[in-house]
């Protein structure tokens, strides 16, 4: 065993494809550090079903913690595996993304395990001596460099930072690893998730996002406008804070601060003016394109291409626009 | 109940942060204020007993004297005291999660409601350590929380990555709030008169925690590159010849 370990993030069933960020960031490190890494996944009792396409990144090993007592996992009874398996493998570095998981569990293996944590990375300092990491502050308006003092802690890292992790011939060794669930925390119970069926690519890593704002006005005609956009483009849809609040769109879609951070190659900000909290999200997209009314909105001192226009008919010309064109 | 309010004072989120020339953030012109989000978790705090429960709702805040006002004004939306730990360096949450901890352990609450980040730093990890100290259960980005038959027991809606998560925890227990939670109420004078004269006590760091040995440090801090703007298209085939000829993303 690896003193890195990365903690792949799991609802009990199924490995979420975000994954690939903390793969790629543990690729990054252990290539520094000049060690190895292992995968780690914490399900129900099929889990090992879904390790097959995690084996191929050049992991020293996959630990699959198989329990029902991980159906749904919840905070505390990961934190407690975790916690476990990193205390008998003598694991120091423990690795994960920064999504709702990541800042739910790995804060609290940091705390059990007590061990400093840099959360959302976005860079790695390449001198093997500095244990230098760069994070975000202040809603992104202020860069941070952290310095470590051991080689040791935990990560949490913004998906849109690391990409493409680099794929290895030979399938890593899963070995199944064994619990004691007695003395598992039980004070929290899972009751349910509503989750919205998903037919279009993830938000964080799709290629394309068109996102909308309040000027949209209700749900169907986001749906209509913003998502018949996106579908166009094999995108996914983003929201503002306020769309979200006046129940436009649903809160798994904002995108800023305190949503999602996205850096696709293509940004469509559509009826958004452009807050600081907003921009946070999106600012580090290759290409940003802005539609509004208000020739003053902050979005344009962002965005590549503005055009000051009526979203609701300049997005469907340009929908239209976009699929004659590929129709070609 | 007792429920026990962390808050921090952190820069107005409307405010524009900048650099001065040592490399720190330049406090001069900043507007101080509660980070947003415990402001949301007091909020709740207040509805909560709003809605009929015996409540007393302690504020703790740590850092330097000038954090007394941000205290007050938690006074002022509802807390019946106040805490405040005297500390001149609160940038490692987990010397702060030590620090909230024995507080807790004397003020013994029943729920410690918090922001699910300061907006800051965005570490986002004050509220799971605590909770991984105390061995309690914790409900994350709270966009609905029902206390369930015999206060014991409280039903939370998550703000998830794949939509909302519902738990059901055992008091006592780590809540932290999102956005949606609710919506802070306006400060009136009255409130804001009346909070002077609630009971506001001084604490020292280094008497109630030891501060480990740094893990972590400050290095450095830079303001990212300023996007540049780009121009203004005419119309929408403008924009789509441009998105397809010159940045090439359709």
């Amino acid at each position: 065993m690896a003193g890195i370990v990365v903690l792949l993030e799991s609802d009990g069933s199924h490995i979420a494809e975000s994954n690939v960020a903390a793969l790629r960031f543990a690729q990054d490190l252990a290539s520094i550090w000049q060690t190895d890494f292992d995968l780690l996944v914490i399900g129900g009792a099929d889990i090992g079903s879904q390790i097959e396409p995690w084996q191929k990144y050049g992991a020293a090993s996959v630990q699959v913690i198989a329990n029902s007592a991980f159906d749904h996992p919840t905070a505390d009874k990961i934190a407690a595996a975790c916690d476990q398996m990193m205390k008998s493998s003598g694991a120091s570095t423990l690795i994960g993304g920064a999504t709702t998981f990541g800042k739910d569990v790995l804060p609290r293996i940091a705390e059990k395990r007590e061990l400093p944590m840099v959360s959302d990375v976005i860079g790695i300092d390449a001198d093997p001596s500095h244990l230098r990491f760069v994070r975000p502050t202040y809603a992104g308006n202020i860069t941070t460099t952290i310095e470590l003092a051991q080689r040791s802690a935990v990560f949490s890292v913004r998906l849109s930072a690391f990409r493409n992790p680099m794929t290895h011939e030979s399938a890593s060794k899963a070995s199944a690893v064994g619990i004691d669930t007695s003395t598992l925390p039980n004070r929290t119970d899972w009751i349910s998730l509503e989750a919205a069926a998903r037919m279009r690519p993830e938000l964080t890593s799709a290629r394309a996002v068109v996102s909308g704002g309040r000027p949209l006005r209700d749900a169907e005609t986001f749906e209509r406008l913003i998502g018949g956009l996106a579908d166009t483009l094999q995108g996914a849809v983003g929201a503002t804070r306020a769309a979200v609040d006046s129940g436009i769109a649903p809160n798994e879609l904002q995108v800023g601060q305190t949503g999602k951070v996205v850096a696709p190659d293509l940004y469509i900000a559509a009826g958004i003016s452009g807050s600081v909290q907003h921009l946070a999200g999106m600012k580090d997209s290759r290409v940003i394109v802005a539609i509004n009314t208000d020739p003053d909105a902050p979005i344009f001192s962002v965005a590549d291409y503005g055009l000051v226009a009526d979203l609701h008919q300049a997005i469907p010309e340009l929908t239209e626009a976009i699929r004659s064109g590929s129709n070609k | 109940m007792k429920i026990l309010v962390p808050v921090k004072r952190v820069p107005d989120p409307y405010g524009k942060v900048s650099l001065d020339a040592q490399g720190e953030v330049d406090a001069a012109d900043l507007k101080w204020v509660v980070n947003p989000f415990d402001e949301i978790a007091l909020e709740e705090a207040v509805r909560i007993r709003e809605g009929g429960a015996d409540v007393e709702i302690v504020a703790v805040s740590v850092g330097a004297t000038d954090t007394e006002p941000i205290l007050r004004t938690a006074l002022a939306m509802g807390a019946d005291r106040a805490l405040l730990i005297l500390d001149d360096d609160p940038s490692d949450p987990r010397w702060v999660a030590s620090l909230l901890h024995s507080v807790v352990v004397r003020e013994q609450p029943d729920m410690i409601l918090m922001g699910k980040q300061a907006i800051d730093d965005d570490n986002s990890q004050v509220g799971p350590r605590l909770a991984a100290r105390l061995e309690y259960p914790q409900a994350t980005f709270a966009s609905k929380m029902t206390l369930l038959g015999d206060s014991r027991r409280v039903r939370v809606v998550r703000e998830v990555d794949s939509g909302q998560e519902t738990l059901e925890i055992t008091l006592p227990a780590v809540i932290t709030t999102d956005l949606r939670l609710n919506e802070p109420r306006y400060v009136a004078l009255p409130a804001i008169l009346k909070a002077r004269a609630k009971p506001l006590e001084r604490l020292t760091g280094a008497d109630l925690a030891t501060r480990p040995a740094a893990q972590i440090r400050i290095v450095g801090r830079s303001m990212p590159p300023a996007r540049k703007a780009g121009r203004k298209v005419g119309s929408v085939t403008e924009l789509v010849s441009a998105l397809r000829d010159e940045a090439g993303v359709i």
